[in-house]
């Protein structure tokens, strides 16, 4: 409880010192617009459909790639883990890909799939499928030998190792790739968005940007923020505190 | 005929581009029901040997065969209880204990009967439902235990299960152990490197000795059971098990320079 006073507080200055600097007039209103007129400018965009078209939009691009990266990441990771010749052959160029930002993929994409929504999802999967698979094969590397030892002197069958054994044991590293992997993909289509493709938030973004209406901008921001931070409280943060209980780690 | 058979094991390891020897010529017979123990200084090969009849590791030569059949990998009818236990965190007491069984074709109804049969064997039908880390170490290798003997296996493998536990609970589980063998009648594989340990638990103590691992004695043990870790009786046969490890153990480091040569 007194954690969520100290946070609200803390938000409540920040406005609060954000509307007096911007009501001193240091710089020109419509440059740093306060946080009454983005406040305005939020709701206004709200009512209007826009923000939300907007919003469910990009979500949709988001969740359809990053569905596709995680549904391919996480058995990657655990065969890259285990497979020694995918390990040296596969693994080193998903490392390569590792240090390449993923909206160096968007030429690439645009001339494979054409200005649509499938350049998009392109980036996307480029931007989280490798982290995610990462995140999974050091997470099954890291694992203690004797369980897979445990479970073939109970006489598990090789496949079944993969899905009632590693699978589930790597579960606290697969959390950790899933929500690296989220962020990556939010930022991939947001970069994408704001390049090229139209409808979405970074569309919206940009739309700002050319009217110079930087309160849109600001509201946009913010409703990104309000996401990214939804997204990793409610759904990752709940994940995480059931597999903490019921692994006995410490909870943070 | 005898359970379990080794027969000729070799096994080396590569150790700094030396080959080290960690088995030489080792022959063994364990008979149906009997308890034996592998005792012996670190780097006898002890815990190797063990996971070679697990199936888990594959000698350079030699064969081992259970009921006259050799082994060909791990498998159920050999289950083997870890030094660490590696219970499944994702998993609560019973549904650890049922993995194996439910592994080996067991119904959901059948695995949960013989995991309660077994958890009730070890004491812990209280905690079925817990998860692991609300349970103790000692209650931990419990489990562990449970899971293993649920198999019930031909021979039951275990690797220093207790070493990591406190004296209290060892002692208090060398009792229930002996209990639980004598009630489900299993054969039972045990390694240690603990003597005191080895004699108030075995039918029989085979002690390796180091550089290259071999058999260098075997002691049996006819002390009247159930044994306890300070009876005057275990304590005199663990004196002189004790006093024929250091005789080996000289005696080999006499050889060592002969026999392995490390560089540096």
């Amino acid at each position: 409880m007194a954690d969520a006073v100290k946070r609200v507080a803390f938000f409540a200055v920040l406005i609060l010192l954000w509307g007096v600097i911007a009501a001193r007039g240091v710089w020109d209103s419509t440059l740093f617009p306060g946080p009454l007129k983005v406040a305005q400018t939020l709701w206004e965009q709200f009512h209007s459909g826009a923000l939300v078209s907007a919003t469910a939009i990009s979500l949709r691009r988001v969740l359809i790639g990053y569905g596709i990266s995680l549904v391919v990441g996480v058995p990657l990771g655990i065969l890259l883990a285990r497979q020694r010749n995918l390990e040296v052959t596969v693994g080193t160029l998903v490392s390569g890909f590792q240090s390449l930002p993923s909206i160096c993929w968007l030429p690439l994409a645009l001339l494979w799939f054409g200005l649509n929504d499938r350049a998009i999802l392109f980036v996307v999967v480029a931007g989280s499928l490798v982290s995610i698979t990462v995140a999974v094969q050091d997470g099954v590397k890291n694992l203690p030998p004797t369980y897979v030892k445990a479970a073939q002197t109970m006489g598990t069958p090789p496949f079944r190792i993969y899905t009632d054994v590693l699978l589930p044991a790597s579960l606290p590293s697969i959390l950790t790739g899933a929500k690296l992997g989220w962020g990556y993909a939010w930022r991939a289509l947001m970069s994408g968005e704001l390049l090229f493709v139209s409808l979405g938030l970074g569309q919206m973004l940009m739309q700002g940007r050319e009217l110079a209406d930087m309160s849109q901008v600001i509201a946009v921001m913010i409703v990104i923020m309000a996401l990214g931070l939804l997204t990793d409280r409610v759904i990752f943060g709940s994940l995480e505190r059931h597999v903490r209980r019921k692994w006995g780690l410490a909870t943070g | 005929m005898p359970k379990l058979v080794v027969k000729g094991l070799d096994k080396q390891f590569r150790h700094l581009d030396k080959r080290v020897s960690a088995l030489s010529n080792i022959s063994l017979e364990v008979q149906d029901g009997e308890f034996l123990i592998l005792v012996g200084p670190s780097g006898c090969g002890k815990s190797t040997l063990l996971n070679i009849i697990a199936g888990l590791d594959k000698p350079d030569s030699g064969s081992v065969a259970m009921n006259g059949v050799p082994i060909k990998g791990p498998g159920p009818d050999r289950a083997l209880v870890f030094q660490d236990g590696a219970l499944f965190p994702w998993l609560d007491v019973q549904k650890n204990v049922e993995f194996g069984l439910r592994q080996n074709g067991y119904s959901r109804t059948q695995a949960a009967e013989k995991a309660t049969h077994y958890l009730n064997l070890v004491g812990l039908i209280k905690v079925a439902e817990s998860d692991l880390h609300t349970l103790s170490g000692g209650m931990r290798q419990r489990v562990a235990i449970a899971r293993a003997l649920a198999l019930e296996p031909e021979v039951l493998l275990m690797d220093e299960p207790f070493s990591a536990l406190d004296a209290i609970t060892r002692e208090d589980l060398y009792v229930e152990l002996q209990d639980v063998w004598k009630k489900s009648g299993s054969t039972i594989v045990f390694v240690t490197h603990n003597v005191r340990e080895a004699v108030t638990l075995g039918d029989r103590v085979i002690l390796l000795a180091a550089d290259p691992g071999r058999i260098q004695a075997e002691f049996p043990v006819n002390i009247r059971r159930p044994r306890h870790i300070d009876d005057v009786e275990v304590a005199r046969t663990a004196q002189q098990i004790s006093h024929a490890m250091k005789v080996g153990r000289s005696s080999k480091d006499n050889s060592t320079e002969q026999v392995v040569t490390f560089s540096g």
